[in-house]
């Protein structure tokens, strides 16, 4: 193993994870709102739900091919690039991952396959609960991800042998409290993702005066849903900051750039750093908050990175152990400060969407393009925080990342991987966004006919 | 259940994971690589796309538990399997985004120039997954160079692509891939019908010469190489009756008795996949540089604590999952017209 090695495959995975992650979340909460549509169409027989069903079913499954594809190389990756990891932790790790194939993956396509293909073919009760089975088969792989992931920021009921990690209590990894609050915070992660997409979409139509009723409905439900959700997630997300403390103490130091242990400590809302990262400039602080993020009152002590890093190396010997402090300190603040503002622009949206008329103020010309980097910017930071305040640890306090790597690799390969997947990622991105958009602009109709409308001419006069 | 029964209990469910893989995504590889070939008009490639549409992703995960499982059960087999592929899985990666993503998107778009481009991806992924698959599976049986860590070196930089394309290795490559045609052309003669069916049957005479001389060759090679030799058991009659059920295929499809047609092709590929991990057996990665570094399932495998969990697990979900599989396919089980209104897009 060289650092080249190391550092192209630490590229390459966050690259694709980060890729993968993009369509993740829409894929979590969208079908949930599809699965309600169908449901309403069923028990009402009104065509509007019908088409809200077949809207948002487009704009699901055209995000949902993406996240199947690049799944596949999210399940192969560790083998590949991190096989001195897959030995260390297989017994444990290699656990949820089997399951999440057997019990969500296949769960999840078949009964897509079914709800995509089985209207008009299969009964209409089997279409119905295949939309339900196919939304609750994509929460359960998140759920099972999570569990694994969840062990590697905190591993429970293992035990050391030979130097290799191995399961002495099943229900204690699938019971581990930290993957629990992970998953708590990302349903409902996958749930505002999804009524913000909602609320862009509609507003956007609103704006332009397009189907007016339609999206009318559209943004109401994706406000309602997208404050439940957001208050959840900031619920979720609290309770996390409070595991971080307990188990990973030097992330959560990290997160705040908190360098001296304080009792109580402040937080800081921004801070100007000197370009070593290493100390603060100016910075605008409240006081006794990170207490409060850490423990729920307002003057515990914190501990801060020069004690803890001390503190390891006395423990794990001699080593770097202080995560890159700029990315865990901005990705943490983007984050929180998107979930706040999610949080009042959803209630905002929902109490505007009860007066008369507000489909023709000028304000929601902005709703899209804030929506959309709300989301995805603080979807990604969050993990950015959650995996790279993990390091130097792959599998925290048990296993470097340098030492996780596949050892025979070469430069040569990974950068010829590395490349290839930018490439053929960026082609799907550009496609992607391309028929959302399309998709997204054309409103219900073109969902409902699209079989009809596009009758091209003889495809072998291409060939 | 002593750790030694619970590793042979493992190596034959991989081994059935595997074997369903081949099975049921064989025929959807034959179909995507068949699709431009066959279908001239868009509602026929869209009629042939729909054969599959509601099933290839279901059947694609076959192969994500086999990974899963082999990580889960064999942590030694999958680092050094994965790790010591790379190249070769990266293409196959490559080859499964890129027909995975076309069936989505083809019909997203009126212009005929995009769905073409979309087909021919479909095709060129499927051919490049049957392809590379074949050629992995026959290096696992002649050995590749892993030391005694069960790590692949290897001299020449780009490690895997290179060393996987020896001839032993191509020609396993190409087998898979005129297998899974003719399989391809079979299933599609059970779920078309008309004109395009027509020209599935002719093209399936055609395909099976092609299976049939490559698979004999194939099957000599392994037997004068000495490959045979390495592992415990003896796999018998089995590679007999697997080229005996392709011979008899040929004679299916020309009475045009398609539905037994399909089941000696079907057999065909498992009888295979049973003779590989008979051969195998109980090794997992045979090293070419020493014997004594080959893994086998008992020095890769989890502990008997993580196999006795996992054997629960699959005792309870796999006949789950096997039964409302196989259900989406009887539900499916109409043969696809080219009428456009019935077609889904
Ligand atoms: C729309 C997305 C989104 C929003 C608005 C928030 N989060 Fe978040 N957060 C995530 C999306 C996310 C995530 C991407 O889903 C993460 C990454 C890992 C995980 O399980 O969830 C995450 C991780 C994450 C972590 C790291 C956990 C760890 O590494 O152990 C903390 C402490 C928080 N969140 C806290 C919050 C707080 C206090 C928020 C204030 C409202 C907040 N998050 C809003
Ligand atoms: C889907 C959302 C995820 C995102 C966006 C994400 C992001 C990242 C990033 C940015 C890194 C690189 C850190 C570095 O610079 O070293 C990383 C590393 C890694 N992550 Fe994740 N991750 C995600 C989920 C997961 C999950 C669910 C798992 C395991 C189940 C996981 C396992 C790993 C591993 C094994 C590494 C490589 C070793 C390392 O660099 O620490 N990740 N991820
Ligand atoms: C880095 C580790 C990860 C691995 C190994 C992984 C694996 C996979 C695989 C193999 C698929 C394709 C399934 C199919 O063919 O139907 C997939 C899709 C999916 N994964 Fe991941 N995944 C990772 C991260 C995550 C995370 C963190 C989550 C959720 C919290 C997640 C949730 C999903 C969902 C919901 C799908 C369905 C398809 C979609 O994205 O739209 N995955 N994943």
């Amino acid at each position: 193993m060289d650092t080249t090695t190391l550092i192209l495959s630490q590229w390459q995975f966050a690259m694709t994870s980060i890729y993968h992650w993009l369509f993740v979340p829409l894929t979590l909460g969208l079908g949930w709102f599809v699965a309600y549509f169908q449901t309403r169409y069923y028990q009402t027989r009104d065509e509007a739900w019908r088409k809200h069903a077949k809207f948002w079913g487009k704009l699901f499954l055209i995000n949902f091919a993406i996240g199947v594809v690049t799944g596949i190389v999210q399940e192969f990756q560790f083998g590949m690039n991190w096989s001195e990891y897959s030995r260390f932790v297989g017994d444990i790790f290699g656990a949820p991952l089997a399951v999440e194939a057997l019990l969500a993956f296949f769960m999840e396509s078949t009964f897509l396959g079914v709800w995509i293909f089985g209207e008009g073919k299969v009964p209409e009760k089997v279409h119905l609960a295949s939309i339900w089975l196919a939304a609750l088969g994509s929460n359960l792989s998140a759920i099972w991800i999570l569990i694994a992931n969840g062990w590697m920021q905190h591993p429970v009921g293992y035990t050391i042998v030979d130097g290799r990690a191995q399961m002495t209590d099943f229900f204690a990894v699938i019971g581990n409290p930290k993957a629990w609050v992970m998953i708590w915070h990302t349903l409902a992660d996958g749930l505002t993702m999804a009524s913000f997409l909602l609320l862009a979409v509609s507003a956007w139509h609103l704006f332009n005066k397009k189907n007016v009723e339609f999206f009318k409905t559209s943004f109401q439900a994706g406000a309602l849903v997208g404050l439940i959700a957001s208050v959840i997630l900031f619920l979720g997300g609290h309770t996390m900051g409070q595991y971080m403390f307990e188990t990973q103490p030097m992330k959560f130091a990290a997160l705040e750039a908190h360098w001296d242990t304080s009792a109580p400590a402040d937080f800081s809302l921004l801070t100007i750093g000197d370009l070593s990262g290493r100390r603060e400039v100016w910075s605008l602080r409240v006081p006794a908050v990170l207490s409060f993020l850490a423990c729920n009152n307002f003057s515990c002590e914190v501990p801060g990175v020069y004690d803890l890093q001390a503190q390891y190396e006395a423990q794990y010997g001699p080593g770097q152990y202080i995560p890159l402090m700029v990315v865990t300190y901005w990705s943490f603040r983007i984050m929180m400060t998107f979930g706040f503002i999610m949080i009042a622009a959803s209630a905002w949206y929902l109490w505007s969407s009860r007066k008369a008329g507000y489909e023709k103020a000028g304000w929601l010309k902005y709703v899209p393009l804030t929506s959309l980097v709300m989301m995805y910017g603080a979807n990604m930071s969050g993990w950015i925080l959650t995996e790279m305040g993990r390091q130097p640890w792959i599998v925290q306090g048990l296993l470097k990342v340098q030492d996780a790597v596949s050892p025979k690799l070469t430069a040569l390969d990974l950068t010829i991987s590395l490349i290839g997947y930018v490439a053929l990622y960026g082609v799907l991105a550009v496609v992607m966004v391309k028929l959302m958009l399309k998709y997204a602009k054309a409103g219900p109709e073109a969902a409902m006919h699209e079989s009809v409308d596009v009758a091209p001419a003889l495809v072998g006069a291409q060939d | 259940m002593s750790h030694e029964t619970l590793q042979i209990i493992w190596y034959l469910l991989i081994a059935i994971l595997w074997i369903g893989f081949f099975f049921l995504e064989g025929f959807d590889f034959g179909v995507g690589m068949l699709l431009p070939f066959i279908g001239k008009k868009d509602e026929e490639r869209r009629a042939i796309i729909n054969t599959i549409g509601p099933v290839w992703d279901g059947n694609e995960v076959w192969l994500l538990t086999a990974g899963g499982a082999t990580f889960a059960a064999f942590p030694h087999w999958y680092a050094s399997m994965f790790s010591g592929f790379y190249l070769a899985l990266f293409l196959l990666l490559v080859g499964l985004i890129m027909r995975g993503i076309s069936f989505e998107y083809r019909s997203k778009s009126p212009d005929p120039a995009w769905r073409n481009r979309f087909d021919w991806m479909i095709a060129i992924g499927s051919f490049l997954a049957s392809l590379l698959l074949g050629a992995a599976f026959a290096n696992l049986l002649r050995g590749v160079p892993i030391d005694q860590d069960g790590n692949y070196v290897s001299a020449n930089g780009i490690m895997t692509v290179v060393g996987l394309l020896n001839p032993f290795g191509i020609l396993g490559g190409l087998t898979t891939v005129a297998v899974f045609l003719l399989h391809g052309a079979n299933f599609l003669g059970l779920k078309l019908e008309g004109e395009l069916k027509k020209r599935v049957d002719d093209l399936a005479k055609k395909l099976w010469i092609a299976a049939v001389v490559l698979y004999l060759i194939l099957t000599v090679f392994t037997y004068i190489s000495g490959y045979w030799q390495r592992g415990m058991v003896n796999p018998g009659i089995i590679p007999i009756t697997a080229v005996v059920t392709l011979l008899v295929a040929g004679y299916f499809i020309n009475q045009k008795r398609d539905g037994w047609a399909f089941i000696m092709v079907a057999l065909n590929i498992v009888l295979t996949q049973v003779t590989f991990f008979s051969i195998m057996f109980p090794n997992v990665m045979i090293s070419s540089l020493n014997p004594a570094w080959n893994l086998t399932i008992y020095n890769s495998s989890s502990s008997a604590y993580t196999l006795t969990v996992m054997s629960i697990v699959a005792l309870v979900f796999v006949p789950i999952v096997l039964a409302y599989q196989g259900w989406t396919y009887w539900m499916f089980r109409k043969r696809v017209t080219t009428d456009k209104k019935s077609l889904v897009y």
